[in-house]
């Protein structure tokens, strides 16, 4: 046994610590791999295109430029249309915002019933909702596009609003109904006694408390409708495409020599919201999806 | 005036019956106790009265208002609640003033009064912490400050002290009844904790399985329970309950208690009322409360004409400090006696022990119930 209790003085042996050499060499190692894609898109919309076609793709940049940033942004043809990706960037940014909104805010309602005004059928009506998480994309898509035609809304950004509220509906009533259910039922009763009604508890007393929910919703909705491409591909056409399905269309129109830098830095600018998210929002990420699942 | 009356109040749940129909009416500035074993129906019973609980049948009547129909905020009530329900977004005084806040009082009104509550319960200093920021017995005390400042007919009281530790639970029982004493306010308070019961109510009211035991004052429920559940439940250590024969006739009636073949334990009644003579003869279960139990020349009461000497056996000794539990073999039955802390007996020991008939208390053998 007390040879065992010694053990932790091994590493504070004398001499060269090469385990640690060999555990960080190959994390390193991997690390770099893994965000070579990245480094590589990097460098390559900080080139002219001239020295893309000559040199290697992860040398850096002899003349550094954010002119490919510039004309994707501003100048790219998308189509026949060559006024860059702005207006695509604020297309996926309208229907995003609006969906997260909308679907998280009704998510957190729906869970506030199925667990606090609990009804007969609750428990069925939640395993019905839940279902839906497990609804392929592909098989919604011609009843949606009929049912969109029918409502007027085909073709618009709106209607890609509405498509991303329905389809995130299901994701979002799962994540609050599972966070309510370990919220207290008796401080729901205490603002009952003390005058609070239906709307005034979830808006005082259980939405405050929310936080963690809200920011894991926001997240996964956000990821999932920025970076949607079928239902956008699918509903909407030329100037209301959503800023993935333009990103497709930019890299398909070009003619010629490609401009491979501008493609990636169409692509950064393209993924950059939902980088910014995570990077902001990710470590209540994980915390919020483990909340509830361990009492205290 | 009565100021809460609970007329024939049931409960359902589909076809389960958990409230079978329970009747109590309380005067105002009483302090009811609602005891009894976990799903004996208590809460369910303040749930309903609070208005958290439909009722299935009969009504609950506040201040001569019939209130079944009501909203809970409706109903001059105010609860606190076993976990408290601080609100843990708001602090102190947003959670004191939250009742107010909802009615729409103005707010110079609400700061005074958030100020007055503070002052009785000496949270002044705590008024801009969160409930997370707050010992304990604090968080119990905000709880009761919310309660308070609703001026309620009555306050309900779910468990409050249960999940405080023993020692602040007992001044936080002490402070409870203070405030009682202090606003006269009628109060309805349920716990499992007999001597939370003992201790706070002007009546108990004790309930199993959904019916109710006995209404009465502590010192009734503890001197006559109506039958040995209540009798068993009241007092620690409960009330001994033995079988026994009773056998002679008229005035001359006696005790018999045997287990089988071991030594009979005799002892003589004074003269018996009229109820329990008419079982002479007869097999009854009889209930002697540990203090009747003494020994030696410290004897509870005596001299009295009601102090009869029995032979009995000692099996374990259990000192408390202000007092020694001692279990007694008599005629075969364990008896425990609260006998004084300087005590020279021994288990083993064979002795002549003194028991105060004042306080004996016969049942029926086949319904359980008090003799009288």
């Amino acid at each position: 046994m007390a040879q065992h209790r010694d053990t932790p003085h091994l590493a504070q042996r004398k001499g060269f610590p090469w385990s640690r050499v060999v555990i960080y060499g190959l994390l390193g190692f991997f690390g770099l791999i893994y965000l070579l894609p990245l480094i590589v898109m990097i460098l390559t919309s900080l080139k002219p295109l001239p020295e893309i076609y000559a040199g290697s793709m992860i040398a850096l940049p002899q003349h550094w430029t954010v002119e490919p940033w510039i004309d994707a942004w501003e100048r790219s043809c998308v189509g026949l249309n060559c006024n860059g990706i702005k207006g695509y960037f604020w297309n996926s940014t309208k229907m995003t915002v609006l969906a997260v909104v909308i679907s998280t805010g009704i998510g957190l309602l729906n869970g506030y019933v199925l667990t606090k005004w609990k009804f007969k059928g609750a428990n069925l009506l939640f395993g019905l909702i839940l279902f839906g998480c497990f609804i392929p994309f592909q098989i919604v898509l011609i009843p949606m596009a009929h049912l969109l035609g029918k409502m007027g809304i085909a073709s618009s950004t709106t209607g890609l609003v509405f498509v991303h509220v329905v389809y995130g509906l299901c994701f979002t009533t799962l994540y609050a109904r599972n966070y309510y259910m370990a919220f207290p039922d008796e401080l729901v009763r205490a603002a009952m006694i003390d005058g609070a009604r239906f709307f005034s508890i979830f808006w005082r007393i259980l939405l405050p408390n929310s936080a963690p929910i809200i920011i894991v919703t926001v997240i996964w909705q956000f990821t999932n409708i920025w970076n949607d491409f079928l239902f956008g591909a699918s509903f909407s056409t030329g100037e209301s495409a959503p800023m993935t399905v333009a990103l497709n269309n930019l890299v398909n129109s070009s003619t010629g020599e490609r401009p491979y830098n501008v493609h990636m830095a169409a692509a950064m600018i393209a993924a950059l919201p939902t980088l910014l998210v995570y990077i902001f929002g990710g470590r209540y990420f994980v915390r919020g999806l483990m909340a509830g699942s361990v009492k205290g | 005036m009565a100021s809460l009356e609970i007329k024939g109040v049931k409960k359902r749940f589909g076809t389960q019956e958990i409230l079978k129909g329970i009747d109590i009416s309380v005067d105002a500035g009483e302090f009811l106790v609602l005891v009894g074993p976990s799903g004996c129906g208590k809460s369910t019973l303040l749930n309903m009265i609070a208005g958290l609980d439909t009722v299935s049948e009969g009504d609950i009547v506040v201040a001569g208002n019939r209130v079944n129909d009501l909203h809970p905020s409706e109903r001059d009530i105010a609860m606190v609640f076993q976990s408290y329900a601080l609100y843990p977004n708001m602090s102190v005084e947003q959670n004191i003033a939250f009742s107010m806040e909802m009615r729409k009082v103005p707010k110079p009104e609400r700061e005074a009064a958030v100020r007055d509550v503070a002052k009785i319960l000496q949270l002044e200093h705590l008024l801009k912490r969160r409930p997370s920021q707050l010992s304990g017995g604090q968080r119990q005390r905000v709880a009761m400050g919310r309660a308070l400042v609703r001026k309620p007919k009555i306050f309900l009281f779910d468990e409050p002290l249960s999940n405080l530790d023993a020692q602040l639970r007992v001044d936080m029982r002490t402070e409870i009844k203070k405030l009682h004493q202090r606003l006269g306010t009628t109060i309805v308070y349920v716990t499992h904790d007999q001597i939370e019961a003992m201790t706070l109510a002007t009546r108990i009211a004790v309930m199993r399985g959904g019916e109710l035991q006995q209404l009465g004052t502590p010192a009734e429920l503890y001197n006559r329970p109506a039958n040995t559940f209540v009798a068993g439940f009241m007092g620690s250590p409960r009330m001994n309950l033995a079988p026994a024969q009773l056998v002679g006739a008229g005035d001359n009636l006696s005790l018999e208690i045997q287990l089988g073949e071991r030594p009979k334990a005799r002892i003589p009644l004074p003269p018996q009322p009229e109820p329990l003579r008419a079982y002479a003869g007869k097999p009854v279960i009889a209930g002697l409360r540990a203090e009747a139990i003494s020994y030696g020349s410290k004897a509870n009461g005596a001299g009295n004409s009601l102090q009869r000497k029995v032979e009995a056996q000692v099996e374990v000794i259990e000192p408390t400090g202000p007092d020694t539990l001692v279990v007694l073999d008599l005629g075969g039955y364990e008896f425990t006696a609260r006998l004084d802390p300087d005590l020279t007996l021994k288990p083993g020991d064979r002795a002549e022990f003194n028991v105060d008939l004042a306080k004996l208390v016969c049942f029926d053998p086949g319904t359980e119930r008090l003799i009288a």
